[in-house]
Order: C-alpha cells, then structure tokens, then sequence
C-alpha cells in the first residue's frame, strides 16, 4: 500500500511540475539564482544516487560487484556507448564475478 | 502574433525522423526500468502505472531506487519530485513556441520531458519545434511505456535480480543519467559534493534521506557559486 502511495504522489507532483512551467509567471521562476539551483540540482541528486546505488547495504557502505559495474559503466560512458548497452555491461560483469564466487 | 514562416516537407521529414531516433532510443532505456523497478520490489502494474503517469526517467529511477534501497515513501517521492523540477524550466522554454490552450495543456504538460524539450527547441522555426515536440513527445511516451511493460515482465520472470547484476545495472542507470550533465565545472563540483555528502552519511542517517540531504547541499553550493566561476565555466564550456 505504501508503495502505491509512493507512486501515485510522485505522479501527481510530477504533473503539478510540468503544468506550472506552462502557467507560474515566469517572473517567479526565472530568478538568476533559481534558475542556476534548479539546473544543478540533478547533478547532485545523481551523484548521490550513483554512491548509494552502488556502495551502500541498507546503512552501511560496501565494496562488491556492483562497483565493477560502474567501473565498466565508465569505461562504455567515455566511449560514448548507449544508455541500454551501458546499463546491460554493468549487469554482465556483476552477474559474471559473482558467478566466480565475488561480491 | 506574427504568422509563422513556412516550413518545407523536406523539413518536415528531418525534424520527424529526427524525433523518431530519440523516441526508439529512449525507449530501449525503458526496458531497464521496467526491470529494475520489478527488481526493486514493484510490482508489474505499479511499474507501468509510473511510466504512465509520472513520466520522468530520472524521477522514475530514484523513486524505485530509494524504495528498493529500503528508504522512506516521503525520501523517494521528495527525491522524485527534486528531479522533476527541471520538467518546469522547460516549460518556461517551450511556453511560446506551443500556446497550450484547452485540453492539450494537460497533453503537453505530461509530455514534457527531457527528449521533447530538446528535440523542440534543436529547430529553427516554430511550426518545426511543435512538430518535433509532438512527435517526440508521443513517441517516447508510446516507446517508454510499451518498453516498460516488456521489462517489468521479463524482470517478474528472471527472478533474483542479484544474480544478473541488475543492481549493478542501476548504478550504470544513474551514471549515465549524470554523464551528459558533467561538461563544466560547476555541475562536476556539484555531483561531487552530493557524492561525498551522501558517503559521509550514509552510515549516520536513516536510508533515504542521504539523497536528500546531499540535494540539499548541492542546491547552497548551486546558490552560493561565485558569478565569476560560474562565467568563466559558461565559457569554457563554449
């Protein structure tokens, strides 16, 4: 049930988002500074998915296969491959060391 | 308002090829949401009802993310709800160029996006940029969602999502949602602050609210950084 509820507010705020870039005045939103915070706030929000995606175990912080992953995910990222092929090298190496017994 | 000017066929077929090479590549991604969100818990209908409804990528990916990671339902949605925050400068953008009037406000709030908003505002003239906005729009929101459905099943069906690395396969999701954004400085120092701050936090505060707290300290850092970088980096970034 909570999880439901999870999903249907972030939907809702989502659309609440969209519609207001179509009808607050502009004025409000488009503040020099405010305009700059919204802009960098995914790079913070996704940095901060990446480690805790990657290295954290509930409350703890862990060294395992996922970590590899995104080494590799790197690796594909610098030679410009595409999101779907990024995302399926990082599943193969973790799949392939924890089959070899790591992480 | 001053008539548009008018737009070739020729043109009109670039803009529709181009809208339809965004949609088909987006929507490949769906198919690691779909999977990903049925790792994290989710269950097939609530995945769809996401890329229905909420029809964001990167707020998709931190709400199953957080909640998969065992955080609060008020950490994934706030996280969620951060992410989407762009979605209302692109409005702002596009506000001109597609006069939102009646029933297709609510149709051209839902569809803007990342993908929409690019393609729109990559043309030169406004009857091409609601072209390639609609066109995109719809394609990645048909794509996204059919994709989405074909992951969530394969994912029910693959069962430990460990096994194949697909927790792995989110942090590469993450990343690659961050690649694009890291061309300058500011947005580079940025990810960095949230990256150490969620590290430091991690073992200190309960699961959720390190992304959070780490979008908190990204957004004062954002505020506070100095006009003269953040010009010099525009710069450079040219």
């Amino acid at each position: 049930m909570s999880t439901w509820s999870a999903v249907l507010a972030a939907s809702a705020i989502a659309f609440a988002i969209k519609f207001a870039g179509y009808t607050v005045p502009p004025v409000r939103l488009q503040q020099p500074r405010t305009l700059r915070v919204t802009e960098m706030l995914p790079a913070a929000l996704l940095a901060s998915l990446v480690v805790l995606q990657t290295f954290s175990s509930g409350q703890q912080l862990v060294l395992d296969a996922r970590a590899a992953g995104l080494v590799v995910a790197a690796g594909a990222l610098l030679l410009r491959a595409p999101f779907i092929v990024v995302v399926a090298l990082a599943a193969v190496t973790a799949a392939l060391l924890r089959m070899l017994g790591w992480g | 308002m001053a008539p548009d000017p008018p737009a070739t066929a020729g043109d009109r077929r670039l803009v529709v090829r181009q809208a339809l090479a965004v949609a088909v590549a987006t929507g490949l991604y769906g198919v690691s949401f779909g999977a990903l969100s049925v790792a994290s818990g989710l269950s097939v209908a609530q995945t769809s009802v996401l890329s229905l409804l909420l029809f964001s990528g990167g707020s998709q990916f931190a709400l199953i993310g957080i909640l998969g990671g065992g955080g609060s339902v008020g950490a994934a949605v706030a996280a969620s709800s951060l992410l989407a925050m762009r979605n209302a400068l692109y409005g702002l953008q596009l506000g001109a160029t597609m006069r939102p009037a009646g029933w297709r406000r609510l149709a051209i709030a839902q569809l803007t996006i990342d993908e929409s908003t690019a393609v729109a505002v990559s043309q030169s003239a406004p009857p091409l940029r609601r072209l390639g906005f609609w066109v995109t729009g719809l394609g990645v929101y048909v794509g996204w969602n059919v994709m989405t459905l074909l992951g969530a099943f394969a994912g029910d069906a693959l069962g430990d999502p460990k096994r194949y690395g697909l927790d792995a396969a989110a942090s590469a999701a993450f990343l690659a949602l961050l690649w694009p954004r890291l061309r300058a400085r500011e947005p580079i120092a940025i990810a960095v602050v949230g990256a150490v701050a969620t590290t430091l936090l991690v073992p200190a505060i309960p699961q959720g609210l390190p992304v959070i707290a780490a979008a908190v300290v990204g957004a004062v850092t954002a505020w506070f950084w100095p006009k003269r970088w953040a010009a010099r980096t525009a710069g450079a970034a040219e």
